[in-house]
């Protein structure tokens, strides 16, 4: 591990100031920041611990949402009463991820910023462009199995690894966040993260020493909930493909529908047209099956992870399906 | 001489030797010195450690697990892939389980921490590791102070009514210490032996015992 400074300023506005140092990095939970660090695929210089701030609340909004502060942990926001309830899938997501250790140490906000965990990512002998710019992808051509098909570049390949921010994106969450000077903003989940382009360096939407305070989820939509995760391993492993499913059935009609992918993309995958494809359909096998395709339209695979196309669209009917009888009860 | 001598004498000699020799290659704490990575100061940190409190110096790389086993001297606490992977380094912080190789000591600070030698010793065992014990729960062994810690931290997750995926009642918070809940819950401790059967069979005596 490269050397480093260490501070843990006491509020917020000291958190922002101290950041404005060299090579200054924020760490919370730490889980994936200093496992990086050892590799050194990160090197900062200066470690800025925002792991104690004030942050940790879950509160209900005036119109019936949740404000998630950016530093609960994992754990505390799957079991929160009100996200069992009203998000089950939020919870699922959380309680489908990591490991009970982890999760136990995990941040909302770290969650949301955890590197991708390419093997060629983690591995600093090989060419990265995510890690070294210009240095090439060795996914490309390489073994991929775990990689990307929507969304990437020639550039990079690699995925998102977040179970909750498929979750979250699918309740059409924002983020709060808090810069020097500058104040605070709302981002939409679905505009923090990037798609890789020529600069998969850069991966979200965020300034320099922008500070994520929390995260809004809107009221939660009416009907079944669904998170369906398929893996190599039945638990505490990363998702091949994973489906975040609403639907709203009224009568034998669909109302409404949203879907979320995990595992398919550098970043939580809204599939919008596949949900335009299900309103006004009757809800029943073939309008889901219709629905995986469309999501999966534009897939595109590079060798290992080709499989990924099917499984992705044949888990989206099933997460559908899972949803619809799940709101009939 | 037992290899827990050779090491302890070694520790030993750190503690002696360390704060002096730190202080003469003093550099000015973070605040003063921006940039200045090459060799940092180190940390003064306060941390309770099964019961005793300990005010120590560290450099801000120093892990909570090279913090306990190098500094302390407690070797219970076993190092495996030093990555969050394998769970052979859990220990409770503020009572909760966590993987002591992905805490850096200095974050660390005023925090409680309990491990392994803090649970039980050879002349009363904590029940975990009686049930351990009594179901053979282990084949090499490296793995099992991560398992026990993990395994406390477990049944206290469930006494406080925490969900897992294999819950399947969300709205339950008063679930029941079954096989399939301790298999998910436990999936961050991996076994090389794969004495999983008998790690199961002695996690739920335990909790048996405790709830009985």
């Amino acid at each position: 591990m490269r050397a480093f400074t260490y501070e843990r300023p006491a509020d917020a506005g000291a958190a922002l100031q101290a950041i404005a140092r060299p090579g200054a990095k924020y760490i919370a939970g730490g889980t994936n920041l200093l496992d990086l660090m050892k590799v050194e695929v990160e090197t900062p210089a200066h470690l800025v611990d925002v792991s104690r701030l004030p942050l940790a609340q879950i509160d209900e909004t005036e119109n019936g949402g949740l404000r998630i502060g950016a530093t609960v942990t994992n754990s505390d926001l799957a079991a929160h009463r009100l996200v069992r309830e009203r998000y089950p899938m939020l919870a699922r997501a959380l309680l489908n991820g990591a490991s009970g250790q982890l999760r136990n140490q995990a941040t909302t906000a770290g969650n949301l910023l955890q590197r991708t965990r390419c093997y060629y990512f983690y591995d600093t002998s090989k060419p990265c462009n995510k890690r070294t710019p210009g240095s090439g992808c060795s996914a490309l051509n390489g073994y991929n199995r775990i990689h990307a098909v929507l969304g990437a570049s020639d550039a990079c390949i690699a995925t998102h690894p977040s179970d909750m921010a498929v979750a979250m994106t699918a309740f059409d969450a924002e983020v709060e966040t808090q810069t020097a000077g500058r104040g605070s903003r709302q981002i939409k989940l679905a505009d923090l993260h990037r798609l890789p382009g020529t600069t998969p360096q850069t991966e979200t939407a965020l300034e320099s020493g922008e500070l994520i305070t929390a995260v809004r989820l809107p009221p939660p939509p009416a009907g079944g909930q669904v998170y369906r995760k398929v893996r190599d391993r039945a638990s505490y492993d990363f998702a091949l493909v994973s489906v975040a499913a609403l639907i709203d059935i009224d009568g034998d009609r669909i109302r409404a529908a949203r879907i979320a992918l995990g595992g398919v993309a550098h970043k939580p995958w809204r599939a919008l047209d596949a949900e335009r494809t299900l309103v006004g359909k009757p809800a029943n096998a073939n309008a889901f099956a219709a629905a995986g395709a469309a999501a999966m339209a534009g897939a595109r695979g590079y060798g290992h992870n080709d499989f990924k196309i099917a499984l992705a669209s044949r888990t989206v009917a099933r997460a559908l399906a899972d949803a619809a009888r799940q709101q009939k009860g | 001489m037992t290899r827990r001598g050779v090491l302890g004498t070694g520790i030993a000699l750190t503690v002696l030797r360390g704060p002096e020799a730190m202080a003469k290659e003093h550099v000015p704490p973070s605040p003063a010195s921006p940039g200045a990575t090459a060799n940092p100061a180190p940390i003064d940190v306060g941390m309770t450690v099964n019961g005793e409190r300990h005010d120590l110096r560290f450099d801000s790389r120093t892990t909570l697990l090279d913090a306990l086993r190098d500094h302390l001297g407690l070797t219970g606490t076993k190092k495996g892939c030093d990555h969050g992977q394998c769970g052979a380094c859990t220990v409770l912080v503020d009572g909760v389980r966590r993987n002591a190789c992905l805490n850096l000591a200095v974050a660390c600070d005023g925090q409680e921490i309990v491990t392994i030698e803090g649970l039980g010793d050879e002349q009363k065992l904590h029940p975990m590791q009686a049930a351990f014990v009594a179901h053979d729960g282990f084949q090499c062994g490296y793995c099992t102070p991560g398992q026990i810690c993990s395994a406390v931290g477990m049944l206290a997750e469930i006494k406080r009514g925490l969900p897992s995926a294999a819950t399947s009642d969300l709205t339950v918070t008063s679930m029941q210490v079954a096989e399939a809940e301790i298999r998910e819950r436990m999936s961050g401790n991996i076994c090389r032996c794969a004495a999983y059967p008998n790690i199961v069979a002695a996690i739920l005596e335990a909790a048996e015992k405790a709830s009985g």
